[in-house]
């Protein structure tokens, strides 16, 4: 992380407590967590832990009822209204009566860019995640790995610094999902974007981030955040490494002391 | 082969078998007027001949399905179709009160739909009086609105299509709304991420969500636009629909009449039926629809 570029997302004391038939529940509880630019950050933990919570308290899907946040330095509400950052969901949530295309340039017509311009965004998007030609397929012609790409497609069309993703390779086989591990790292590279990244994959988690935010549940708080020192350029099968190892027992112990303390 | 098996097979048997069932009770139905008949006439024909006068009576209790068959090919194709005992213009004549009420009726149904959806009062305020508007008898509404167009100025084929509106916004409004709400969560929450004002949260995802909701409970607001229109022909003292005929037919007991009107208002809301699922069908299709 480099100190001097300025936070995309800053957060401290950061609470969210939601309001249940069963009485409150604490979904977050003092979280504090700075997130620079251009750095990869994994959020895992056991269900329940608040993980997505947080990314969406981030994307101003949810409120925080204590505590501050900020995205790009505004408000999450304001970021938003700012289109500051793009949402991968963990369905890919494409619109079924829409192709490829049309899904990829909905955010472009909320946003009112003129048909050359979004044609141009959509050619590139398509591309950078390897969907060149199947722009008029509709989403059920697709796999599922094609689809979720699609989704990314359609987070990255309106440019924006920040992406979040929820679990967005959790529904796929494991095969599908390194070749999209590997594909994301290599759009990271490029793109030089922010990412936040909720999985509960132990590898997926260390091969993908900088940094690895490790959560536990009841309360969601962040138990240990791991600085990754792997390379920035990570083949496949950096994987076997000692060093990549010694990363993810890191990680395991982690979420293993989180569990213990409720059990 | 396949929809000749899964399908024609199927239908048919039935169909055979209602028919059968429908000459077991001609017979029964007609047997008692028939021995009536004979015994002042002094006859005793013999079994044969006695079935067939209870199958050819002028005007039986239960028309034969032949009679009804014959009647129903007599006027419908050997008649002209301005003929106002012509089955053709007389259905038109229905028809058209039907498809006028089902637009009104459809379109009422979608504004009702899109208030409801998007103002939270209407949500609580109109929807039971909606419910509460189809538990009074249409019967009993029918000649009121006739009257009441009357009084005003408004006959003819207006106050007709209306009663078919009364009964065709209903099912139209409830699918709508249930159609706009459909939008799963995270679709709605990626219009969220997108700051989606709520018009084109409305027009990009909840009404192409709608569709297929849409069409399904446009398909029972044709039938009941159908009805309607027979229902607003009865009070009016109309002299041309399907309605009109029914009531000329109890009039003057001729059940074959009133069977082979019948037969005609099933053809026609059949028909409607068909071509508002086959038009749901070529809009899915339109619109990305996996193909069944």
């Amino acid at each position: 992380m480099t100190e001097q570029s300025p936070a995309v997302v800053s957060a401290s004391k950061l609470g969210l407590t939601f309001q249940t038939n069963d009485g409150p529940v604490q979904a977050l509880s003092n979280v504090d967590l700075t997130i620079g630019k251009g750095e990869f950050v994994s959020f895992i933990g056991p269900s329940g832990c608040g993980k997505t919570t947080l990314l969406r308290v981030i994307a101003d899907l949810e409120k925080a009822t204590s505590g501050a946040i900020s995205v790009n330095g505004m408000t999450p509400e304001q970021a938003r209204e700012k289109r500051a950052y793009g949402y991968v969901f963990q369905a890919a949530a494409l619109f079924p009566w829409r192709t490829i295309e049309r899904n990829v340039a909905l955010p472009l017509e909320i946003i009112g860019l003129s048909q050359a311009e979004q044609a141009e965004r959509i050619k590139r998007t398509m591309e950078l995640v390897n969907l060149s030609g199947f722009e008029k397929k509709y989403p059920w012609q697709l796999s599922g790995g094609m689809q979720q790409r699609a989704s990314i497609a359609r987070a990255l069309a309106f440019d924006a610094d920040l992406l979040l993703m929820d679990e967005p390779f959790g529904a796929l086989d494991e095969i599908v999902r390194d070749h999209l591990n590997e594909q994301l790292l290599d759009l990271w590279d490029r793109t030089n974007k922010t990412i936040c990244f909720v999985t509960h994959s132990i590898p997926e988690a260390v091969y993908l981030s900088t940094r690895i935010v490790v959560m536990s549940p009841r309360p969601g708080r962040v138990t240990d955040i791991i600085e990754s020192t792997l390379p920035r350029r990570r083949p496949l099968d950096i994987r076997e490494t000692p060093e990549f190892l010694a990363i993810a027992a890191r990680v395991r112990d982690g979420l293993r002391a989180g569990h213990s303390y409720d059990d | 082969m396949d929809t000749f098996r899964s399908k024609i097979i199927p239908v048919t048997s039935i169909l055979l078998g209602v028919v059968v069932l429908w000459y077991i009770f001609a017979v029964i139905l007609n047997a008692p007027f028939q021995r009536d008949l004979d015994r002042r006439a002094n006859e005793t024909p013999s079994v044969v001949e006695f079935l067939g006068k209870t199958l050819s009576q002028p005007k039986p209790t239960l028309p034969a399905p032949h009679q009804v068959a014959v009647n129903f090919f007599e006027n419908t194709f050997l008649r002209s179709v301005t003929s106002n005992r012509s089955l053709v213009y007389n259905a038109w004549v229905t028809l058209s009160s039907t498809l006028l009420g089902f637009a009104f009726g459809t379109a009422l149904g979608i504004v009702i739909a899109v208030g409801i959806v998007h103002v939270a009062t209407l949500d609580r305020s109109l929807m039971p009086w909606i419910i509460a508007s189809q538990t009074i008898p249409i019967l009993a509404v029918a000649p009121m609105i006739i009257v009441v167009l009357a009084a005003i100025g408004i006959t003819g084929l207006i106050p007709k299509a209306l009663i078919s509106t009364y009964l065709s916004f209903f099912p139209v409004a409830v699918g709508m709304v249930k159609g706009l709400r459909s939008p799963e969560i995270t679709h709605l929450d990626l219009m969220h991420t997108y700051n989606a004002s709520a018009s084109q949260t409305f027009w990009k995802l909840r009404v192409p969500a709608s569709v297929p909701f849409l069409f399904t409970s446009m398909k029972v607001a044709v039938a009941a636009s159908l009805v309607g229109a027979i229902v607003g022909e009865l009070p009016t003292g109309a002299v041309a629909g399907i309605g009109a005929k029914l009531l000329a037919g109890a009039y003057y007991s001729q059940t074959i009449d009133i069977w082979s009107a019948l037969v005609a208002g099933s053809i026609v809301a059949a028909l409607l039926v068909m071509v508002v699922g086959i038009a749901g069908r070529l809009v899915d299709r339109a619109m990305g629809g996996r193909p069944a």
